[in-house]
């Protein structure tokens, strides 16, 4: 089967990326050096092709109503317009389906930005709850858009100097809301603990907008950057962190589950039933080695398993998240099996790195 | 992708990407070929063998992990291990800058024969370029 494109494929050639096939997407996992193009997010800023994520719009009346039953987290947080909230969608079961960030437009228009892989999921689930529970509504999903992430200390102000006119809407923009600027949908989230913009725009102007980004000094981060800035920066990648077996309690989730409203919402009857067993920690290995998702650990309280792991270029060691018995904690140390070995990690505070500085 | 001109003419190669110098003693120095290198990224850890454990040609003998992945190396003959590159555990970018000169492992054939009848330089870089379709 033919790999997709985003519309800025051309412009990752033309800029010598290395192309890997990213779930049926053609992508950019670098354009050079990986760790060069994470310390410059931390450092300055990069801009990342996120075009493969995608926008769904939710309008009509009673979206809000829909939403506090669609997601876990609670859409009610939302009072400011363009604030955002990010949440998981579950199963009955409490499975995930997804997480996604959702932004409050108008009490009539909800924007959701939900994940490449699983979009086509999502969005049947979205439209099979909503002939149930609110037919009235729109659910309109959008693969033209582009989305490009402009991040680092740095990126605001460079995305300022090559979208002077969106300035006025945007320099007031809290951490987690978005303003609509016409063309331009800019919203200041991003997945690298770093601050930044996320841009969606029509796909027709994103290679204009790279390209102007580029020569006003932004150079391009590959996926590969993208994975070791969200793991540092504590962020859950969904597929590997969480999916459909487990549920958010067990994937370092609970601060996005809201079981204190009364609401109901899709999973809650399960999440009250099934108290949660494991954890989601963070660990620092304190052997030489690496890492990776879906090594073994062997704790005093019972078998884990790693679900994401490698090499932390801002600790210059490595990193990883784990799902272990609830027992476990902060200054644990457990044995991780890396092939025939067994090495020593120990369970650490996570965020490992925020904001250009290692937390560890 | 890799050039023909970049492939050293006194190395010889294996199609698991390791390359083998011959050494004056009668050893030979292994390491990764910039093809290899390439594919990995950024090194971040290698493992090397315990320098008298004798292998079998093809026989997983060290570990080069990038922050994307791990791959093993290989023997590319049978024989003896005896010397690891202990400067590769604090500098392992080293693979990248410059991957013929950063050996992991010294060995001493068996059979010195089986060094000679190793790809050389051009029939190496025929499995590079069949691998690139």
């Amino acid at each position: 089967m033919a790999l997709k494109q985003t519309p800025l494929n051309a412009a990752h050639r033309a800029m010598g990326a290395k192309m890997v096939d990213f779930g049926g997407w053609d992508m950019p996992v670098n354009y050079g050096s990986q760790i060069d193009e994470h310390h410059q997010v931390r450092r300055d800023c990069g801009m990342f092709d996120v075009s493969h994520m995608r926008v769904v719009d939710m309008r009509g009346d009673g979206v809000r109503t829909f939403l506090r039953y669609l997601l876990a987290n609670n859409v009610d947080k939302l009072t400011l317009r363009g604030k955002a909230l990010y949440s998981s969608m579950l199963l009955e079961n409490g499975g995930v389906i997804d997480d996604l960030i959702v932004y409050f437009m108008t009490e009539e228009w909800f924007r959701i930005v939900v994940n490449a892989g699983t979009a086509d999921k999502d969005i049947a689930w979205m439209k099979q709850q909503a002939a149930r529970h609110a037919p009235q509504l729109a659910i309109v999903d959008h693969p033209e858009f582009a989305m490009i992430a402009v991040q680092g200390p740095n990126a605001r102000a460079k995305v300022w100097q090559v979208l002077p006119a969106t300035q006025a809407k945007t320099e007031g923009l809290q951490v987690f809301q978005a303003a609509d600027c016409d063309e331009y949908f800019i919203a200041r989230t991003g997945y690298t603990g770093e601050d930044g913009f996320e841009i969606m725009l029509p796909a027709e102007k994103a290679e204009g907008l790279w390209n102007a980004l580029h020569r006003n000094g932004v150079p391009p981060i590959g996926l590969g950057a993208r994975d070791t800035l969200r793991l540092e920066a504590g962020m859950n990648l969904y597929g590997q962190d969480m999916d459909e077996t487990v549920n958010p309690l067990e994937s370092g989730l609970a601060w996005t589950v809201d079981l204190k409203s009364e609401r109901d919402f899709i999973g809650k009857a399960a999440l009250l039933a099934n108290p949660p067993v494991r954890k989601l920690v963070g660990l620092v290995l304190l052997d030489r080695g690496v890492l990776r998702g879906h090594q073994k650990v062997h704790t005093t309280h019972g078998e884990g398993e790693i679900t994401s792991g490698s090499f932390s270029p801002t600790l210059e060691k490595s990193i990883a998240l784990a799902r272990v018995p609830k027992a476990v904690q902060i200054d644990d140390t457990m044995q991780v099996a890396i092939r025939d070995k067994m090495l020593a990690a120990k369970v650490v505070k996570y965020p490992f790195a925020r904001n250009g500085k290692g937390l560890i | 992708m890799s050039n023909p001109a970049n492939l050293p003419s006194n190395l010889k190669f294996t199609a698991s990407h390791e390359w083998v110098k011959s050494e004056a003693d009668g050893t030979i120095s292994i390491g990764i070929t910039q093809h290899a290198q390439e594919l990995l990224g950024d090194m971040v850890f290698v493992e090397t063998p315990a320098v008298g454990r004798k292998v079998k040609a093809k026989e997983e003998v060290a570990v080069v992990e990038s922050v994307k992945a791990a791959a093993d190396v290989y023997a590319p003959v049978s024989g003896e291990v005896v010397a690891a590159n202990s400067a590769l555990d604090s500098a392992p970018e080293a693979i990248n800058t410059d991957p013929y000169a950063a050996w992991m492992f010294r060995m001493r054939p068996d059979n010195a024969a089986d060094v000679v009848a190793l790809m050389d330089a051009a029939a190496y870089q025929a499995v590079v370029d069949s691998e690139a379709h």
